[in-house]
Order: structure tokens, then sequence, then C-alpha cells
């Protein structure tokens, strides 16, 4: 492969602002990328965004869906307080900790910079100090009079993270919403590593929607396309001091491909196979339970689809400098595009033989 | 007006050497005498061989920042605050390190993996790290250093109405007041003092007053403003949009009760918007000045800054121009003989 990552898209992607519920932004963008590879792109009523490569196969070809949600966390304007300050609540989990000083858009009748408060230290006591303010207690500065507040902001409006994206040292970005956009950079380079391999499968790259509220795009999604396969791709933690050894991978050591009752033991299995036949680095993620990712949703969808979960170790899950090394992102796109060209009917059809 | 500039330059107490740069630079062009001293302040001089009280105006470059101490084996940077910082405001925030401006952020364990408990307790700052991307200790000791220091990587813009947000103004307004004084070229004789290591207890101001023993000194600052929801008016300390901030009393200075009620004059003579300073606490560089040789008169003019210490602060533009006229129009004032040397009780 010579030509070009989507590093540059990654990051020009990240720099959208889509919450649960309003990806629209962020889905236009990713069209834009999808439609080098193919025309043929639909949206649901939910707003799932979905690239359609038909496989080459003749009569009914397997059916591969591939998910990796595209909104972010977001929190909602709740009040407009005297003098013009926003209470907000979330939509999807923040750790208010994270948000003290964070600089953040409100998206009100036009886009307006916004600070998120709490009280200075120079009027905070050592015992205010020592509990971390609520949620409910901080509040967001759009430095404007009141009047100008309520004419521009009501109560329901959105509010995101801003942050521009950074580099860090080799191949690692730092930056809002990599959760889970840097899944959507897995979708596009896997995209990229199919363009030349002969695939019998159709594949369905759907960006979703919703999954930070619940999973909610990819239940419609999964229904909509009837996939036989079915990948999740979404981040999970990279190793950070204070964490549990089987929730710390490496970043940089390749993709992880996750293993439990969420995940078709086919599917994991022939992930695993497929980056050892082409010498992917992958490391295992072992789960306990219904995953807090599209698989999820996806694994109990109509009649039941085998299900899969792969994706990348990131830092500082749910923060506006979430962390990605992007060879993790190329390599598990390498992964899944080898994985989709493996895919026959043969296979498609062994998945229900127990 | 070089806000932009001034509030994305790095300098920390004791590494101020960026912020002198660009001042140095934008203050040639009007300075008679400018020269460095030993702890690195910089002075600039105007108008030496006038006639009248010799004033001293002071605004320090320094900023609160942070020093990485010691690289761990994953390659984590652990680092020490330069000055006052709340540990509360750092998670999750990015910051410039070294000469380089590397790229570094501060994460903190995802909230997915926290216990409910510890979401209520604010991380202290020795559970935090700097991540710059390096994969382990001998990667990152490539690229940085323990005595290394970084500052917030906020970047200046405007916000709202007639405001702006960026890192330090506290005080890198103070400083572009100073600069757009020295600019006006008011006809008196004028020192302009660029101070280092505020924050770590006003140490350049010190050794500024004893040098220069100025007749009249004034800090020009940016302070603490709280003029937010749910905090009552005694503990607003400033309100933005209300006009530059006369100190009364803070925690190094009881002002001159007749120099502040000359400033109070000179700004109600000029139809400029002025408020006071409501708290006690905290400090400026006019508490090491008005105690420097046998007694300075004077007083401190603050810019006010919400979130003051923190990576994004705000301030009124409006504010900053209104201080910069109150300045201007005392040393025209000053100029004309309105504050006698000799302290002849001022009656405004």
């Amino acid at each position: 492969m010579t030509d070009k990552n989507h590093r540059e898209e990654l990051l020009w992607i990240l720099e959208g602002h889509g919450g649960p519920g309003f990806e629209q932004d962020v889905a236009r963008r990713i069209e834009q990328v999808f439609l080098r590879y193919t025309s043929q792109i639909r949206r649901d009523a939910m707003g799932n965004l979905t690239a359609v490569l038909p496989g080459s196969g003749e009569r009914r070809c397997p059916r591969v869906l591939l998910a990796a949600h595209m909104d972010e966390i977001a929190l909602v304007v709740t009040k407009v307080e005297p003098g013009g300050f926003l209470r907000v609540w979330q939509a999807g989990g923040f750790d208010a900790r994270t948000l003290i000083g964070q600089e953040v858009v409100v998206h009100g009748k036009r886009p307006l910079a916004g600070i998120v408060g709490s009280k200075p230290p120079h009027l905070t006591t050592a015992r205010e100090r020592k509990q971390a303010p609520p949620l409910e207690d901080l509040y967001v500065d759009v430095a404007l009079p009141e009047s100008s507040v309520r004419e521009l902001v009501t109560v329901g409006d959105r509010v995101t993270l801003s942050r521009d994206p950074m580099e860090l040292l080799h191949d690692r970005l730092a930056g809002k919403a990599l959760d889970n956009r840097a899944s959507v950079a897995v979708l596009l380079e896997t995209l990229r590593f199919l363009r030349p391999l002969r695939h019998e499968a159709d594949v369905y790259a759907v960006a979703t929607v919703q999954e930070e509220v619940g999973f909610r795009g990819a239940t419609t999604a999964t229904y909509g396309w009837r996939p036989d396969v079915g990948i999740a791709i979404d981040v999970t933690f990279a190793e950070f001091p204070g964490q549990a050894p089987d929730e710390s991978f490496k970043m940089g050591n390749g993709p992880v491909v996750a293993f439990g009752p969420n995940i078709h033991p086919k599917v994991f299995q022939r992930l695993r196979d497929t980056a050892e036949e082409h010498r992917v680095p992958y490391q295992v993620e072992l789960t306990q339970g219904p995953t807090g990712t599209d698989a999820r949703a996806m694994q109990i969808t109509r009649e039941g689809v085998a299900t899969g979960l792969v994706g990348v170790a990131i830092r500082y899950m749910h923060t506006s400098v979430e962390t990605a090394d992007y060879q993790d992102i190329v390599e598990c796109g390498r992964l899944l595009a080898h994985f989709i060209a493996s895919v026959d009917t043969a296979y498609v059809e062994g998945l229900s033989c127990y | 007006m070089l806000l932009k500039e001034l509030t994305e330059a790095m300098g920390p107490s004791g590494f101020e050497d960026e912020v002198r740069d660009l001042i140095r630079e934008a203050a040639r062009p009007y300075a008679e005498r400018m020269y460095t001293d030993v702890l690195g302040n910089l002075i600039v001089e105007q108008h030496s061989s006038t006639s009248g009280p010799r004033i001293l105006l002071d605004a320090h470059m320094d900023e609160v920042g942070l020093m990485i101490v010691h690289v761990e084996e994953s390659g984590l940077l652990r680092f020490r605050a330069l000055g006052g910082i709340d540990p509360r405001v750092l998670v999750s925030k990015p910051v410039r390190i070294g000469a380089e401006k590397r790229y570094g952020v501060i994460g903190a364990k995802p909230i997915h993996l926290q216990k409910a408990d510890e979401r209520k307790r604010p991380l202290p700052m020795n559970e935090l790290y700097i991540d710059i991307g390096a994969k382990d200790r001998e990667d990152a000791l490539r690229v940085v250093k323990p005595g290394d220091v970084a500052v917030f990587a906020t970047r200046y813009g405007e916000i709202g109405e007639g405001c702006a947000k960026a890192k330090s103004f506290d005080d890198r307004v103070g400083c572009a007041v100073l600069l757009d004084t020295l600019a006006a070229g008011v006809s008196v004789p004028l020192i302009a003092a660029f101070t280092v290591q505020e924050e770590i207890g006003l140490r350049g101001a010190t050794v500024v007053g004893e040098r220069i023993r100025p007749d009249i000194a004034i800090a020009l600052e940016g302070t603490v403003c709280f003029d937010v929801v749910d905090t009552p008016g005694h503990g607003q300390s400033t309100v933005m949009g209300a006009g530059p901030a006369l100190t009364v009393q803070d925690g190094r200075t009881i002002a001159d009760q007749k120099f502040l009620q000359f400033m109070v004059s000179v700004a109600e003579k000029h139809h400029i918007p002025y408020q006071f300073r409501r708290v006690k606490g905290g400090s400026n560089d006019f508490g090491a000045l008005h105690r420097s040789g046998t007694g300075v008169v004077g007083g401190g003019i603050s810019v006010p800054i919400r979130y003051i210490h923190a990576p994004a602060q705000i301030i009124s533009l409006e504010d900053y121009h209104n201080t910069v006229r109150l300045v201007r129009a005392l040393l025209e004032e000053i100029g004309l003989g309105a504050w006698p040397l000799g302290n002849r009780i001022q009656t405004g």
C-alpha cells in the first residue's frame, strides 16, 4: 500500500461537533471521505451513515457490517441563570472533575464559545478543595450579558467540548472525541486496505449515532442491514497508573480484539487467525458480559448476529485530551480488511453450527 | 495591544525569557533607556530628565506554570507547580513544554474505571502526569528533562461580547497596559518595570523597588473577579466590565488613602469607570514596592479576570482600555502637578 493514510481526515473529523442525537456535522465530514470509496451512501431515520461496498460474490453475498459510533459525549443546557450563566446536564458520562476550566462550544442560535466555571482558587476554602464539585454545581460562562444569552441560548441547546487536536510524539494524537472517531478512522483505513483486495462479502461501513446514550444507532443500523457478521469498532483503555492489568492495553502494540460472551467465538477466532496470518500485532481484551459498545446491541438484533469487537486503546477516555496512536488505527484497519476478504458463504453458514 | 502574543508566550516564574524578549522588542521604540537586572527584571525608562516625581509602573511577566520533576518508566512526566495552581483545573488540559513548546496532556483514569467515591475526590497533583506520547522513560528523555517548564496550551481568542479568553492574563494584561502606556509617551519621568517571579512571592519587584527608589509606584495587575452565578456580592471582589479595580486592602498592602483618593478623583475627572477590589486576600507587586527603601506611595490598579490562574481566563476588553485610559490620565495629572511631592492632602 502506498496511498496516504487517513490521519489528516481524522484530524478534520475531530474538529466536528456532534453529541448523541446531533451527529449531522460529523456525518457530513465522514461522508466526504466515504465518497472516495463508494457512491452508495445511505442514511437511516436515526442518522446512521452507511457506506455500502458490494461484494464480488454471486447470488446473495455474505454481509459484513462494521459499526463505529461517531457521536461524542456532550452536555445539554438545563437552565439560564441570572447573569446569563448556563447550567448543564450530560448526554454520555463525564467526569465532572475534568470539566473545570474546560473550553466548550454552546450550540445556540449561533455557536458560542464558553468556559466551564467553578469557584476560583483565591476564594475557595481548604474544605471545599477536598470535594470535587458535581456537574450540577458547574456552569458555562459565555461572556455575554444575560439578555443576549436569553436571545441566543435556550434550554435544550447542546454543548460540546472545544479542543483542537494535538500531535504528540511518534504517531500519537490527542484531543476530544477520539472516542470514538479513532474508530471512524479505523473504518476509513479498512476501506483503504480493502480496495485492492477481492471480497465476496457485501460491506456495510456504518458511522453510528447515539452510542454514548445506549447503542441506539447500532440497534437500528444492524436491524436495517441484516448482517451475517457485525463488527463493532470502539476504543478501549490504554495503560495508565492505577488501572487493573486486564484494563490496560499498550498503545502502539496494535489493535485490541475482544473475547467473551458478547463475541461470537468463530468471529474472534477468525480475527485472531487473520492477525496471525497477516502479521498484524494485536492484543486480546477479555470481557465478561455485554460490552459497553455497539456490539452489545448488535448481537441480539433480529434473530441474532455473529458479533465481533475490535478497537484501539486510548488514554483519558471521556476527556478533552483522549490520546491514541495512529499506527494502531492503521493496523486495526488492515486487520479488518483482511478479515472481510476472508469471509465467504461457507464461513457465514458455519456461524450457526455449534 | 499585544494581548494575543503576550498571553500565548511562555513565562512561568523564573523562566520569563520569551515574554521578556517579546516586551523588549515592543518597548524598544519608546525606550530612552532599557536594561535588565540580575534577577531578569526588564526596566524601561522614559523622560528621565523631565522634572516631577519619578513614577514606577510595574507589571509582572511571569505566570503560574508547571515544572517537570521526574520521568516515570512509562514515559509519563511527573510535575510540580510554579506558583499557585489549583490542581482541580489541571485534569484534561493540554500544556506546552520547554523551549520547543512540545504538546503534552494531563489526563486521568477514565470515568469508566473509577469508583463512585473516587469521582468526588479532587485529584491531587501527585496523582497527575503529563503525557507527551513517549513510549517509555528513555523515549521521553530524548525530548524533555526534569527542570523543563510547562504552561497551559490555551490560545487567545475573543469570546462573548467585547471579551477575550486566554491563559496568563495575570499578568500579561498588566504588561500590555504598560506597553500601551509607554507608547503613549506622557511627558513624565517614567520607569516601566516588567518584573519576574511575582507568583512565587513578589521577588522581582522587591529588588526593583530598591534599585529605582521611585516617588510613586503603581502595580498594574490582573485580579480575581468572581461576579458569577451563586456568588454573593461581598465575595465577587470585582465585576467584569465595571472598569479598572483599585486596591483598598489586600494580603500585603493597605492602600494609601490619599493616593487612592487621588486615583478616584482622576478617574472621575476623566469620566473613566472604576471599582474597588473587594477582597482582603491576594496581593500584587505593590506589596513589595511600597515597603522598599523608606516607603513608597502608590497603589494597585487591576483588570478583573474571571478564572484567574486557570487555563482559560476571561477579561473585558473595555476594562482593558479603561485601565489604559486611567493610567495615562494619572500620568498626565501627575505631570501637571496634581500629585505634588510631599504627600499634601488631595481633595479630588
